[in-house]
């Protein structure tokens, strides 16, 4: 099964590479170290208000991405599948995606404490991933499908999406605080405005919640084909769909009745919360059909 | 050459009584920097007077005589007699007077610590000199290094950054409430002038509009002209409340005007777009439990007063930072001036070809292989008359030329031709900005 080129392999297979588990294995588990680096540089930067901190920290997790990416192509081209069905390819993907969300985000607001904040969060999953067997374990006849990149892809860039408003709204709270207090500690100056914190965590809902929605969506197709039911109550889905009412409640409590600030910064805490329990907590502690990726795998 | 003198007395040391009348106003430079001049000992001149300081910085020949001097000079320019004008004045020379007009460019001796006027007005004393001819070679150094630390204390620490102005308290908080101000309106209730100084901070910080309400409207109708405002009636204040993000108030009422109650309607008609009260009114104007809804923020007088104590002690902390850049732009400004002066520049030719000497005669000596110590005393004694006789002629000129109008150029020309260093004795060589010409200024 190793190496067998699945359906849609578009890699051009390069003699000169080694397609043997340790190069993709170890591309995967060493942009850890970058991520590592590069939230360190930014805490450094939150600290001492060093440009050069984030600056660096942004040039490592770049870096890091790229790897990443490569690694993950690699990968791609010697399993034959989208590598995603076990703990440690969705925890590294999971990692990929939140950066590569992270460094839209930062371009996009001019953020750079932002990276304080997120950069630990993809370093966190990023090492957990590392811990985990990396080997190729071969695809479970049910996954193989065209289904399964579209499914698994929208949902792991939604809740990377959902990371970034989660990490906006601990700034938000930390930031609100000192205001509401009117005691400035030494994060005042270095956190951003209310206003802008309050308008990722809008963004990002506008972003995510799209996605979320398409990957359920997408996956209940998928479980029609593949089990027989749109939907069944299985542990990934019930879960998915509280997190899913979560985001909607918050959605349009921003759209309506104008929730903003506080409010939705503990929503887009509590929503994340969700996301990644329906992740981890699921898959580590319920059985169900959506078993693929517990640590016995 | 001779040795950098200031005299003068700043808000310390002096009463505004005395300050004002030591001052020298813009159209009276020219006359007081050539009279300064007129004086035998002073070489060069700079006059910096502010509103909280009035400092003559002089390059003298000597020391103790230009400090008499320019107390003089001071005295007979405005009249003062001498004994009544001492107690207030004081006076740094050498290392002690770089210093201090570091640290003054600095902000570092400003009543307000890291005001950023001072450096505009340092800026203006030596344009001054420049325009009337009475800065040379030293001064002019000397005050291109001194904007070169202002500048270092400005980036390398946070001296001048946050505001110590109840003002521009409120306006930087206003920005890390709303972040861009550009679509933001602001609301100003009664005629307070903290609140008007604050709402022009606001205007020049961006914000698109000022809605102005006072008791009587023909007030609030001048003060909209005034900034380009709005002008509204007192009691539809309530009606147009909603359309204000930023709220000044200071009214002489003797009872909240703007209650909880009112907040959570308006806040609730507004969908929870952010409000940002600043209470300037004593006794207060909006009742503080406000600040409890929200996305509402309620400051009066006395929270923007402990951001700016918060701010002070920020910028405390980072003077000691500046203090250290100060001493080691000092010590970087002496090695380039002992340079320039003609005793250290003798001691470093003698010193150097010294060593040539004893390297020389040493080799001498083991060529000849003898042991004797008459003939060691004869090649010794001929190296140094060489060397005496070789030398005689630059240090004599040197000498010479110590205090006449182009030692400068004696100086560097001498140093270039027999290849010296730069200077003696250098401690430590971290940072050379602006230490590097030996040869021409």
């Amino acid at each position: 099964m190793r190496g067998r080129p699945g359906p849609g392999v578009l890699l051009v297979r390069l003699p000169f590479v080694n397609y043997n588990d340790w190069m993709h294995v170890s591309l995967l588990k060493g942009t850890t170290f970058f991520y590592l680096v590069g939230a360190l540089l930014y805490l450094y930067f939150i600290v001492t208000r060093k440009e050069r901190g984030a600056r660096l920290g942004r040039m490592f997790l770049l870096v890091g991405v790229l790897l990443h990416t490569v690694g993950f192509a690699f990968r791609y081209a010697a399993a034959g599948y989208t590598p995603v069905t076990n703990l440690f390819e969705s925890l590294s993907f999971f990692a990929l995606s939140i950066v590569g969300a992270f460094l839209v985000a930062e371009v996009r607001y001019n953020l750079r404490t932002l990276g304080a904040f997120v950069a630990p969060l993809a370093f966190v999953f990023s090492i957990f991933a590392a811990f985990l067997p990396g080997e190729i374990a071969g695809l479970a006849p049910a996954l193989n499908s065209y289904w399964l990149p579209i499914h698994v892809l929208l949902l792991f860039v939604g809740d990377a999406v959902f990371a970034v408003a989660f990490a906006a709204g601990i700034m938000y709270l930390l930031q609100e605080k000192q205001v509401k207090r009117k005691k400035m500690g030494p994060l005042f100056k270095r956190l951003p405005s209310l206003d802008v914190l309050d308008e990722i965590n809008y963004r990002c809902l506008t972003i995510g919640f799209p996605l979320l929605t398409m990957g359920i969506i997408t996956g209940s197709i998928w479980a029609e084909y593949a089990w027989g039911s749109y939907w069944s109550w299985d542990p990934k889905e019930t879960w998915s769909l509280i997190t899913w009412l979560l985001y909607a409640a918050l959605l349009h409590g921003r759209l309506t009745v104008g929730w903003r600030g506080r409010k939705a910064a503990i929503l887009a805490i509590v929503g994340f919360c969700a996301v990644l329990f329906t992740f981890l907590g699921v898959n580590l502690l319920l059985p169900g059909l959506h078993s693929y990726s517990n640590l016995s795998r | 050459m001779g040795q950098i003198i200031i005299i003068g007395l700043n808000h310390r040391t002096a009463p505004v009584e005395i300050r004002e009348r030591l001052a020298f106003p813009p159209e009276a430079m020219g006359r007081a920097l050539r009279g300064l001049l007129e004086r035998e000992s002073l070489k060069e001149g700079v006059i910096l007077s502010t509103c909280n300081r009035v400092e003559v910085c002089s390059l003298t020949r000597q020391g103790f005589l230009g400090t008499t001097e320019v107390k003089e000079f001071l005295a007979d320019y405005h009249a003062i007699p001498p004994e009544e004008l001492n107690g207030y004045l004081y006076h740094y020379e050498g290392d002690e007077a770089v210093k201090h007009m570091f640290r003054v460019a600095s902000s570092l001796d400003s009543m307000v610590l890291g005001e950023p006027q001072i450096l505009g007005q340092v800026k203006d004393a030596y344009g001054y000199g420049a325009e009337f001819q009475t800065i040379g070679p030293i001064l002019d150094k000397f005050f291109a290094k001194t904007f070169s630390v202002a500048k270092r204390v400005r980036t390398e620490t946070r001296v001048a950054s946050s505001a110590v102005s109840v003002s521009y308290a409120a306006v930087e908080l206003a920005r890390k409430i709303f972040g861009d101000l550009s679509d933001k309106t602001a609301m100003l209730i009664g005629a307070g002038e903290m609140c008007e100084l604050a709402a022009r901070h606001l205007l020049s910080a961006g914000v698109r509009g000022i809605l102005v309400t006072n008791r009587t409207f023909e007030r609030a109708v001048k003060l909209a002209e005034e900034f380009g405002g709005t002008p509204i009636r007192f009691d539809e204040l309530p009606v147009h409340l909603k359309r204000a993000d930023i709220v000044l108030s200071s009214t002489g009422a003797s009872h909240f005007i703007i209650r909880k109650h009112d907040v959570e309607e308006v806040i609730r008609v507004r969908k929870n777009r952010p409000m940002f009260f600043i209470d300037m009114a004593v006794p207060r104007d909006i009742d503080p439990d406000a600040n409890q809804v929200d996305n509402v923020y309620v400051y009066d007088i006395d929270d923007l007063n402990n951001v700016i104590d918060l701010n002070l002690e920020e910028r405390q902390k980072e003077a000691v930072k500046a203090e250290e850049i100060v001493e080691e732009e000092v010590r970087s400004f002496r090695r380039w001036l002992d340079a320039q002066q003609v005793t250290p520049t003798i001691i470093t030719l003698r010193r150097k070809y010294e060593e040539v000497k004893n390297v020389e005669v040493a080799k001498a000596v083991s060529m000849l292989g003898a042991e004797d110590p008459r003939t060691r005393k004869v090649v010794e004694s001929l190296a140094s008359s060489l060397l005496n006789k070789i030398l005689h002629a630059p240090i004599a000129s040197l000498k010479k030329e110590a205090d006449g109008r182009n030692h400068m150029e004696l100086v560097a020309l001498v140093r270039e031709i027999f290849d010296l260093p730069e200077a003696s004795g250098r401690t430590e060589d971290g940072d050379s900005a602006g230490t590097g010409e030996t040869t021409r200024e």
